[in-house]
């Protein structure tokens, strides 16, 4: 089996890619690769907990946590994710936040790197 | 002890989007990657302009004075700094009437002595065959 990380940096509002991905990281698992998910720039709108589900958005916080109990590995950028006021005691539960370093160690044994750049 | 290379494509625009700068950032973060992996181990970072992105290179930006922002000029400079490989699409220079002495092209205020470099499209092709991952931005 094989390591796919994926880079996202859509928001999770506005655009779909951060949808397409968490389907992506989904089908992965479940053929038993390993996955790791760097959210940056927008798409650090995703670690936020707490957010409400409305049927015209976006929600991801379900999938995500049934991803993560099955082994995702996600983190969000710190410094994205501050200069949004997105702070840690408001981050969901599981999500690892690291500087940019660790996205770039994540490709270094990934066997494909899907980069989806932000709008 | 390996290496993995990656390849970032700048092809947006600077100012209208988020992505030149976090191209660049990431690439910087290539500096500090071997705490995350095994000794030896690295992960480089080349960075190239093509099609709208060579508009990030154009030299006196004045994100400073009208955004109270860091330039994207300033960040091609700590990129130099740093040697990393800037690559700038000759073709896509000409094609928006731009020439070496429009756009930045050291980080000599910095100490920097690594350039950026003008280069055909071809070049950019041979460093995209050659990276183990390439990022579009």
């Amino acid at each position: 089996m094989g390591k796919l990380t994926i880079g996202c940096f859509s928001s999770l509002i506005g655009s779909m890619n951060l949808d397409f991905a968490i389907k992506l990281c989904a089908l992965a698992l479940e053929k038993g690769h390993k996955v790791d998910l760097w959210v940056s720039g927008n798409a650090t709108m995703l670690s936020i907990k707490g957010q409400k589900p409305f049927k015209d958005y976006s929600h991801l916080e379900k999938p995500l946590k049934e991803l993560m109990a099955k082994g995702l590995n996600v983190a969000v950028c710190e410094a994205c994710a501050e200069a949004r006021g997105y702070h840690k005691d408001n981050t969901l539960e599981g999500f690892k936040r690291h500087s940019m370093d660790w996205y770039l160690a994540s490709t270094f044994d990934a066997d494909r790197v899907l980069h989806i750049g932000g709008e | 002890m390996a290496t993995k290379k990656l390849g970032f494509i700048i092809q947006r625009p600077p100012y209208k989007s988020e992505n030149p700068k976090l191209a660049i950032t990431h690439a910087i973060a290539s500096q500090s990657v071997e705490v995350y992996l095994n000794e030896g181990d690295l992960v480089t970072a080349d960075i190239a302009f093509i099609g709208d992105g060579v508009l990030n290179c154009k030299k006196d930006q004045k994100a400073m004075d009208i955004y109270k922002l860091t330039s994207t000029e300033t960040h091609i400079k700590m990129a130099l700094l740093l040697d990393l490989k800037v690559l700038v699409c000759k073709e896509d220079l000409d094609r928006f009437g731009l020439t070496e002495n429009d756009i930045v092209l050291n980080a000599e205020e910095f100490g920097g002595e690594t350039t950026v470099k003008i280069v055909p499209f071809s070049e950019i092709n041979k460093m995209m065959e050659e990276v183990n991952h390439l990022l579009f931005f």
